[in-house]
């Protein structure tokens, strides 16, 4: 099936090591201790701080993977976005990103130019400086970003640090593996497919510029480990979320798409390891698929304060950001998550 | 037995393949290098409510056979597929808007009270009743059907309200469950029968 100028389709987020296998792996490694790493891989987040001053600190992250369209130029922009929106997630502005790229000798130059193009734009709308990279031969294509950020140390968005009753706002509709999956395999509409790598390869950016000005207690961004993996992430073993269906918001074409059965091998290793952790109270496959569908270039996952949710996500959607208020943080229960 | 060798090949392929098969075929055999594609065909099986086998020959091949079968060979729970088959009584209630029938709406208004009044007394109770456009007035706190609504709910009736009309008209239900489309129209379509004021 490939084309000269088409990439084969073998990944993206849902490529993501799983979430169990890489805790237990981490956990016997030596750990940095340094005053000035404010958030390390001690943590599960998004990306690494580090203190410089009492004003500025420093975010390092990156992020890589392999292709999840064929289009090489829309590759490009997607896997950039994603690669951006951990420094938003943490409520930074990105400073400058670096290249890193895997690629068949044999394979068309042309190829990899048009993801680089893709790339630079990303870089380019965030505004950010694209300051080198680093590219070796791989047998198959690899493309990401290396991104550095900067923060003020007192204004840190963790993934882990929600309160007893705070909303729970997500920014992008979820199901962006079950659509580009289900796309390669012929079983999805164009139209759905466009609309799903569009919103993959919308940056972050816009919807942190109006997240900063809330009173927020917890953000992450939604990625491999999709949302049921993230917001136990965010619950951080102290609370429980409750999550109505209803109001999730979702590509219509993935959640049928689910029950269809397209289903993907990331999010049946997100199920594995999140199924028992969660309280399914409505009989409905595609709805669970959804919750462990690994997002790639997923939407910011925003823990705030009940008073102030329905101005944030009135604010999101006037802005042309699809964000729903979809649940709460609720005392700690069996289940860490609940599903209604 | 149909057979499938789906090694070398990534979710969700095997699925799809083995689903396809499994339209024209009552026994499909699927071959996988593995274990989340078994996973992934096992999820598909009980949704089916199918028979789902596994065994790994090696360690990167695993043979899966999914069947049809019967439903009596089927001895966990209730299989799916059960759902297709209902008795002549079930049924569902659509209520699409705050009047029934055309001329007066202030008629239409009473006898709509009515109807779902009427529901109440029925020897057979819906067993779903979906409120959208104008409907979704009936739900919401001031309603006169608002107890009749409620007492269905107690007795089981399951009650949905469409959530973008009572944003519309800046309403809360008072009863029920908010829903969206998609699930008004699987609702819908799945009902046996469909009855409207």
């Amino acid at each position: 099936m490939e084309t000269v100028q088409q990439l084969i389709v073998c990944g993206g987020c849902n490529a993501k090591i799983g979430p169990g296998n890489l805790g237990e792996l981490l956990a016997d490694l030596p750990k940095a201790t340094s005053e000035k790493l404010l958030v390390g891989f001690d943590s599960t987040d998004d990306a690494a701080v580090i203190k410089l001053r009492e004003d500025l600190a420093i975010i390092q992250t990156l992020d890589f993977f392999p292709t999840m369209v064929t289009d090489p130029y829309l590759f490009g922009k997607i896997a950039a976005a994603n690669a951006l929106s951990d420094v938003y997630a943490m409520g930074g502005e990105v400073l400058s990103a670096l290249n890193i790229v895997a690629f068949p000798e044999e394979k068309d130059l042309g190829i990899l130019k048009e993801i680089l193009r893709g790339g630079a734009e990303k870089v380019q709308e965030a505004g950010a400086i694209l300051a080198g990279g680093h590219s070796i031969h791989d047998s198959s294509v690899k493309y990401g970003l290396s991104v550095t950020g900067t923060i003020d140390p007192t204004k840190i968005y963790q993934n882990n640090t929600c309160q007893l009753g705070d909303h729970l706002i997500l920014t992008k509709p979820l199901g962006v593996s079950i659509i580009t999956v289900g796309y390669s395999a012929e079983e999805i509409s164009e139209e759905a497919f466009v609309k799903a790598t569009t919103s993959m390869e919308t940056l972050n950016k816009y919807a942190m510029a109006i997240i900063r000005n809330y009173e927020i207690n917890s953000c992450t961004d939604v990625t491999g480990f999709g949302l049921a993996g993230h917001l136990h992430e965010m619950v951080n073993g102290q609370y429980s979320a409750e999550i109505d269906s209803a109001r999730l918001p979702y590509f219509e074409e993935a959640y049928q798409g689910a029950k269809e059965f397209i289903l993907t091998a990331g999010g049946q290793r997100n199920r594995n390891y999140m199924e028992d952790k969660i309280d399914f109270q409505l009989n409905d496959f595609g709805i669970e698929e959804l919750l462990f569908d690994p997002q790639t270039s997923g939407g910011l996952l925003v823990s705030v304060p009940a008073d102030e949710a329905a101005a944030l996500v009135a604010e999101l959607q006037a802005a042309g950001i699809p964000a729903q208020d979809f649940g709460t943080i609720i005392e700690k229960q069996d289940k860490e998550l609940i599903v209604y | 037995m149909f057979k499938i060798d789906a090694l070398g090949k990534a979710c969700p392929l095997p699925v799809i393949e083995t689903k396809k098969a499994l339209r024209e075929h009552d026994v499909v055999e699927t071959l996988v290098d593995n274990e989340i594609a078994t996973q992934n065909l096992r999820k598909m099986a009980e949704q089916l409510g199918y028979i789902y086998q596994m065994d790994q020959d090696a360690p990167n091949h695993y043979k899966v056979v999914i069947s049809k079968g019967n439903a009596d060979l089927i001895d966990d729970e209730e299989p799916q597929v059960a759902e297709a088959i209902a008795t002549v009584d079930d049924y569902i209630v659509v209520v699409d808007t705050n009047v029934m029938g055309r001329g007066s709406d202030e008629l239409g208004k009473n006898l709509l009270k009515g109807f779902i009044y009427s529901l109440t007394e029925q020897d057979v109770l819906p067993e779903k009743v979906i409120f959208y456009n104008g409907g979704v007035q009936s739900v919401v706190e001031g309603s006169d059907s608002l107890e009749d609504i409620r007492g269905l709910a107690e007795r089981g009736v399951e009650i949905y309200a469409c959530g973008a009309c009572l944003n519309f008209y800046e309403l809360t239900a008072a009863v029920g469950e908010v829903t969206n489309m998609y699930r008004i129209v699987e609702m819908m379509r799945q009902a046996p029968k469909i009855v409207k004021p």
